[in-house]
């Protein structure tokens, strides 16, 4: 089965994000679409999944023209998608989940849940996902959350299955087995796109890369005819430094410093067991760790978002930890959080709006209760200018930015700020590899002005080009304090898992 | 601009179908004549009730005054919808507040006596009070422990209610020789001036300078949201409770200012009807209006202008009605049907799109609803 996109354009306000795009995907391949922030990859997917309707060009499957008017056509033609943001209920099982939209119905109208049960076991099987089909969705970690995902595409036979970013949220060892997933669908003639912005990925998994650049194909090439820094080019026009570029750090006076710092979830588990550590001006220091070992809540704790249940946070010689995160802000705090759509931004609100979020109070922005919007205008456009944020008109709402573009309006606002401490959780997810760089430069800047910074991500690669110090978290204590000069991605990998590397190494 | 022409373009759909389904409808309830299969006069009392419509609501001086009359509770109480929806809360409470400012505003308007320039403001400051502290309630309670405001604003309407014909009973209230529950007059210097009052004293234009009040708060609604770091709070706690947090918004305390804040606007509704229109309380000062404000906030997208146009337009459908319903057969209750229908057509924009063939991808209106997730 061949299904083509010919001509492709779609517009929207102001912009052209497909333009005259053609590409084609068989079944039996894997093929890598990348590209810049806001590119349209995920216009271009929509428009293959029925969700957005192009405004040129046509769709064919076999060298037949077909119409797709909704997402349910999309998949009556044998088309699935993985949206990056899962759609599950997180109080049902998996099986429960799974059958949602398509209910297998017995005797009396009644949800057949034991025949669910045994669809969900067989599905599973056949592509080895491994999957209990009566585990609690908000008891599994986002890796197998996704095979769920997948699992619901494949149970409506798709033949081509669409996946925007798996990769942005899964742990190193998730994106192996999501790998062999993918391995596993194409073994058995199925066809997979997949959207990432890590050249590696694309090189180690696909059969054919397409890339797209301001709406337009500006290649098609294949990972043995290729390498990173090409492809990156191809990507942004220009050749992209891949390794960040900075001289060790000048550390000087403790800015940042927690102390035996505990937080407990109301259920009784403690997620963060007495974790001490500093952070002095004009360093970075990367948490690394596998998703789900207590990052996200002391990054929580530290911006106080949640209550520590002992310890303390200290920022500049002054205790912080009863502060709110208001307090925390106007200390010097800046927190780039982790989730970008539940907590970095109001996606309804504009750009402008958001840009400043944390900051609309300080004297720059209103006068008692007066907003001074002029001010945060021009301020907004200054920092889309800096942060190359794609966008026709900053005061549109931020929804309409692409994913990537989203990320970039909280690392514009958070980093443009007069700040001592940063905290920054997984900053550079979903951004392409030039803005990349940008961002990156940015905080080794930030570093030799003299701000604190704190990277926690699950990104080891980024970890360890981008911080000074690498501390190793594991079930919600610090376990290693390493130099990444020195030190191997596989011990560090090693100290992750939560054993120690036997041979000592210097 | 185009979003908001979009919106409007759907909201002038949305009452045209409205109007059509309704002509339908006087058609064939036309029994009489549709029994003799006389379609020409069905139709011609379509075209005389519309007319009377058209002609109670903006025919004459007096059809203006009596629009104004009934858009002025509506505009106000229609604030109160709006405002707390922009914060994320669905306000069903807009009744109770208003009982709380009529009678705050009663009571300052009986109890002094003082020059009309001091009077009328005051009074008026107090039922914006007196709904604000109402208000609050329910605000607190689910910042406190997160009681559903749906649910605390109805309980508070009952509360009210049963606490205005308490009130209206006791002695501080009650008016002298009566024994049903109808209250003291105000003092003349706390009533607001006739809008027309200018023309002579002409009894049938019954528009008040409420109306001014109106007006002036739909400005102070719009200058909240759109200059003012509150406004801004409130609208992005509306959307994204989590975010605003996360930005150090103090979410709890916005939950009771914003419902503080509608409560104000539904206290001078009361306010203004009792110092305006009737010159006394009685239990059915609020009436429906509480919940009319509801359909006017969801028909005005909860925007400042979208409220301003949605109470005009109900309180033109209300001043026609009764013309209509004196000009032909149709009854008034036509009205309500026409009402409901615009707040369908409005709450189901695919319908509307799929009536009037229009392109484009649907989205939703009902996201004015967002609080109901609790
Ligand atoms: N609903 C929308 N309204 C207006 N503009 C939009 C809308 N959706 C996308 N865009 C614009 O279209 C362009 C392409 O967006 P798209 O989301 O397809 O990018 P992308 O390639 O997926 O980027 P990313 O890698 O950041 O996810 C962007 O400039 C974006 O701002
Ligand atoms: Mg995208």
């Amino acid at each position: 089965m061949k299904f083509e996109l010919r001509g492709i354009t779609k517009r929207f306000p102001g912009i052209v994000a497909n333009d005259q795009v053609s590409l084609s995907i068989s079944t039996g391949e894997v093929l890598a679409l990348i590209g810049e922030n806001g590119a349209g990859k995920s216009t271009l997917m929509n428009v293959l999944y029925g969700i957005y309707r192009p405004d040129e060009g046509e769709l064919m499957v076999d060298g037949k023209p077909i119409h797709f008017s909704s997402p349910a056509d999309a998949i009556a033609a044998g088309i699935g998608m993985v949206h990056q943001h899962f759609m599950l209920v997180p109080v049902m099982t998996v099986a429960e989940n799974v059958v949602l939209g398509v209910e297998p119905t017995g005797r009396l109208g009644s949800l057949d849940i034991a025949e669910a049960r045994r669809m969900v076991r067989e599905v599973s099987d056949k592509y080895k996902l491994e999957l209990d089909p009566d585990a609690v969705i908000e008891d599994l970690p986002v890796g197998v959350r996704q095979r769920v995902e997948i699992v619901k595409v494949l149970m409506r036979d798709a033949q081509i299955v669409v996946f925007d970013e798996p990769t942005a949220v899964l742990t190193p060892s998730e994106i192996l087995e999501f790998f062999e997933i993918v391995r596993t669908l194409v073994g058995a003639g199925r066809g997979v796109i997949f959207i990432t912005h890590k050249l590696k990925e694309a090189l180690t998994i696909a059969d054919r890369i397409n890339v797209l650049r301001r709406g337009k194909v500006v290649g098609e090439t294949a990972p043995s005819a290729t390498n990173e820094d090409e492809i990156a080019e191809m990507m942004v026009g220009r050749a992209v430094q891949l390794v960040v570029d900075k001289h060790s750090a000048k550390p000087g006076d403790v800015m940042l410093a927690v102390r035996d710092l505990t937080v407990v979830e109301p259920d009784g588990r403690t997620v963060v067991d007495g974790v001490s550590f500093e952070v002095r001006r004009g360093e970075i220091v990367g948490v690394a760790g596998v998703q789900g070992n207590g990052q996200t809540e002391l990054v929580e704790a530290i911006a106080g978002l949640r209550r520590a249940a002992g310890g303390s946070v200290t920022l500049a010689g002054r205790d912080i930890t009863g502060d709110s995160p208001r307090e925390r802000h106007v200390a010097g705090m800046a927190h780039i959080p982790e989730d970008r759509q539940k907590q970095g931004l109001v996606v309804d609100m504009s750009i402008v709006e958001n840009l400043v979020l944390t900051r609309y109070h300080d004297p720059e922005f209103s006068s008692g209760v007066r907003m001074n919007w002029a001010g945060a205008k021009e301020k907004a456009a200054a920092m889309v200018a800096a942060y190359d944020i794609r966008t026709t008109d900053p005061s549109q709402a931020a929804s309409t930015l692409s994913g990537g573009n989203q990320q970039k309006v909280i690392v514009a606002r958070e980093l443009s700020r007069d700040i001592k401490v940063a905290v920054a959780a997984q900053p550079t997810r979903g951004i392409d590899v030039g803005s990349i760089e940008y961002v990156h430069a940015q905080m080794v800047k930030e570093r030799d002005n003299g701000v604190a910074m704190l990277v926690v991500s699950t990104e080891l690669d980024e970890v360890m080009a981008l911080s000074d110090r690498v501390l190793v978290m594991y079930r919600g204590k610090i376990v290693a304090d390493l130099d990444p000069r020195t030190v191997s991605h596989m011990d560090v990998g090693l100290y992750m898992a939560g054993s120690r590397p036997t041979a000592v190494s210097s | 601009m185009s979003e908001t022409l979009k919106s409007l373009r759907f909201t002038l759909l949305a009452v045209v179908a409205a109007l059509v389904v309704s002509a339908f409808i006087i058609v064939i309830t036309d029994i009489e004549a549709l029994g003799n299969g006389d379609f020409g006069t069905a139709l011609s009392t379509l075209r005389t009730a519309y007319w009377g419509l058209f002609k109670g609501a903006f025919g004459s001086l007096r059809a203006i005054s009596n629009t104004i009359t009934g858009a002025t509770p509506l505009l106000l109480a229609g604030l109160a919808v709006s405002s707390a929806f922009k914060a994320g809360l669905f306000n069903i409470g807009a009744t109770g507040q208003m009982l709380a400012g009529a009678m705050t505003g009663l009571w300052v308007g009986f109890a002094f006596q003082l020059p009309p320039l001091i009077h009328v403001p005051l009074a008026l400051i107090a039922s914006a009070i007196g709904g604000a502290l109402f208000g609050a309630i329910p605000g607190a309670l689910k910042a406190r422990t997160g009681a559903h405001e749906v649910i605390t604003t109805i309980m508070l309407n009952g509360i009210a209610s049963f606490t205005v014909l308490w009130l209206l009973k006791t002695e501080a209230f009650k008016r002298e020789g009566r024994d049903d529950a109808i209250s003291k007059f105000v003092e003349e210097s706390a009533r607001l001036p006739r809008l027309f009052g200018f023309m002579g004293k002409r009894i049938d234009l019954l528009a008040h300078s409420g109306f001014i009040v109106a007006l002036l708060a739909t400005a102070v609604f719009w200058w909240l949201l759109r200059k003012t770091t509150l406004g801004f709070e409130m609208q992005a706690t509306g959307f994204n409770q989590e975010a605003a947090k996360y930005a150090g918004m103090r979410t709890k305390s916005l939950m009771v200012v914003s419902m503080a804040i509608a409560g104000s606007f539904a206290g001078l509704a009361g306010g203004s009807e009792v110092l305006g229109l009737y010159g006394y309380a009685s239990a059915t000062v609020a009436g429906d209006i509480g919940f009319d404000a509801i359909a006017v906030a969801l028909l005005g997208r909860s925007t400042p202008i979208g409220t301003l146009v949605a109470a005009i337009l109900f309180g033109a459908l209300q001043a026609g009605g009764r013309q209509m319903q004196v000009d032909t057969d149709v009854p008034i209750d036509l009205i309500i049907v026409l009402r409901a229908l615009i707040v369908m057509f409005i709450a189901a924009p695919l319908l509307v799109k799929a009536m009037f063939r229009i392109k484009g991808e649907a989205k939703s209106f009902g996201q004015t609803f967002r609080g109901w997730g609790g």
